[in-house]
């Protein structure tokens, strides 16, 4: 099967700003892609040029089939867009935009269910300008999707949402995706992207520097499991002869236990074999963000 | 053609939610009806001084109105909306949502139609009722002057609106040559009266081109073929110039 999505070398530059150095990737169908990395990375204007907004220096960039230099309006009418920058006329209300956007497709879903899952029917006759950031925001998703489109760009798309949004943004999202429409997701939240994401890029500097699940990220290029437990037993040697440990630290009552492998199962075997039992034993996993701080020596805010 | 007129009939909500376009297309033009018509009545001129192209103030000014409300368009209201949408991202969002450039600027044209309908209506009624202008001698001619002449400042609102880079220059601008317009091109105090450069600006302005074009079938002159031609002219370029200088965002 064909990738929904192909970009081959793609480049854009401002005056001698390098926007995005060289960045390739393929988008399957189905599949909550997400371009993860800090503001200035270069992952807006990838997004931009995937959907013809802006005019790549090089490369090649296929959405759908299309090519997006020569087809891109008939591109334009299968896809759904949510901009990072962008407005509607301060006067128009919820209900008109949608109404208006869905009369785009041939085949648009019903807005007025679109307008109560995104939580905005009792703003069904507010204008545009008299919304908060947030229902902007939810306005903005439900107007990308109000097409029905096949592939949907959310650039920041939690950008102003309180976390119960956010949450009910992620599961919408993954409903889009299970109903068979593949989403390209720009973020530079880790917790959006390791929680949502099947498939993430890492992007830095204008390039992809590492790009897998976010599981795969996580155990390819990170190792150590932290093992965390509280107690009062002194000595704790037999610790470093477990399989896997590379170190323990102890801070008073409080042990730390660092080491790759399944060392949290084998930690709690040896210390239930001396008779230790700790009430507290708590397990820490690497996370996306120790993944981006190891790929990019820097974390996502800097 | 569903979404331009879908988009057209959200465009005309939002022109009557705007306050400051409705005065400037379509209350102004009625407050000068009122006070000129106050001020001049309707008895044609008589002795050495012929102003008023020799027929009656009010028969006079009737289709000048007309052209008037077409010009309140072209200068102000459709600069300073497309600016504002381009300065504001909703082009950017429009075009994302694959909206052609055909159905934003279709959907503007049809509103510049419809407002000018609206407000030349207005002007007929008021000015019947208040003063008792004659009726149009050739209906039918006036009406395609009617069609150009909305066309010709439509498509010089979009020239506007596609070169003016901000909603504040179009504000501006718009603002200066609407008044400039309206003052020596002949929707103001009567062209004879005007003297020296005041004439050459006069003469030079589309709005002076497009009243004559509507006066000549009102006033039974006829058809103005040069007024008319020379409008197509401002049309043509008007609209090559915003094809060209159109933008996005």
């Amino acid at each position: 099967m064909s990738p929904v999505i192909s970009v081959r070398n793609l480049r854009k530059t401002y005056g001698k700003t390098v926007a995005v150095a060289d960045i390739s990737f393929e988008v399957d169908e189905g599949e909550i892609f997400g371009l993860l990395g800090p503001n200035g990375a270069g992952k807006t204007t990838t997004v931009e040029c995937l959907q013809a907004l802006r005019r790549p220096d090089s490369g090649d960039i296929r959405v759908l089939g299309f090519d997006t230099l020569t087809e891109a309006q008939a591109m334009r009418r299968r896809i759904g867009s949510q901009l990072q920058e962008s407005a509607l006329p301060d006067r128009i209300k919820v209900w008109e935009a949608l109404d208006l956007f869905a009369s785009l497709a041939p085949e648009p879903l019903d807005w007025r269910v679109l307008i109560e899952q995104w939580g905005l029917a009792d703003k069904r006759r507010a204008s545009f300008s008299s919304l908060s950031g947030g229902q902007r925001q939810r306005l903005f998703i439900a107007l990308a999707l109000v097409n029905n489109p096949k592939v949907v760009f959310l650039d920041e798309m939690t950008a102003g949402l309180d976390p119960a949004a956010r949450r009910v943004a992620w599961d919408l999202i993954r409903a889009i995706r299970d109903k068979g429409s593949t989403v390209v997701l720009v973020t530079h939240f880790m917790d959006e992207a390791e929680n949502l994401c099947d498939r993430v890029a890492v992007v830095d500097s204008g390039k992809i520097v590492a790009s897998d699940t976010p599981r795969g990220l996580i155990a390819r290029h990170t190792s150590e499991v932290r093992v965390i437990f509280s107690t009062d037993f002194a000595d704790l040697a037999f610790l470093e002869k477990v399989p896997g440990v590379t170190a323990v630290t102890k801070r008073g009552p409080r042990v730390e236990v660092e080491g790759s492998g399944p060392v949290l199962a084998l930690v709690a075997a040896a210390l239930v074999g001396r008779g230790i039992i700790p009430a507290d034993l708590s397990v820490e996993q690497p996370s996306l963000e120790d993944v981006f701080l190891k790929l990019t020596g820097h974390t996502v805010g800097e | 053609m569903n979404t331009l007129f879908k988009l057209t009939w959200v465009e005309l909500k939002l022109f009557v939610r705007e306050p400051i376009t409705v005065v400037f297309t379509l209350a102004l033009p009625i407050i000068f009806l009122v006070v000129m018509g106050g001020v001049f009545g309707n008895e044609p001129s008589t002795g050495d001084m012929i102003i008023y192209r020799g027929v009656g103030a009010m028969d006079y000014y009737m289709p000048s109105y007309y052209g008037l409300v077409m010009m309140a368009i072209g200068t102000v209201a459709l600069p300073v909306h497309l600016t504002g949408y381009r300065e504001r991202g909703v082009l950017r969002r429009f075009r994302a949502s694959s909206f052609s450039v055909w159905s934003v600027l279709g959907s503007q044209m049809m509103v510049s139609f419809v407002i000018a309908i609206i407000g030349s209506i207005l002007i007929t009624i008021v000015g019947i009722v208040a003063y008792h202008p004659h009726l149009p001698v050739y209906p039918w001619l006036l009406v395609a002057a009617f069609i150009i002449g909305t066309i010709c400042f439509t498509c010089f609102g979009f020239f506007l609106g596609a070169v003016l880079p901000s909603t504040r220059s179009a504000q501006g601008i718009g603002l200066i040559l609407f008044f400039v317009m309206m003052i020596v091109g002949g929707a103001g105090p009567p062209p004879e009266v005007l003297t020296g450069p005041m004439r050459v600006v006069g003469d030079i302005t589309p709005l002076h081109w497009v009243i004559f074009m509507l006066q000549d079938p009102w006033l039974g002159f006829g058809w103005h073929t040069s007024a008319s031609l020379i409008t197509v002219g401002v049309t043509l370029v008007s609209a090559g110039l915003a094809a060209r200088f159109f933008r996005w965002e």
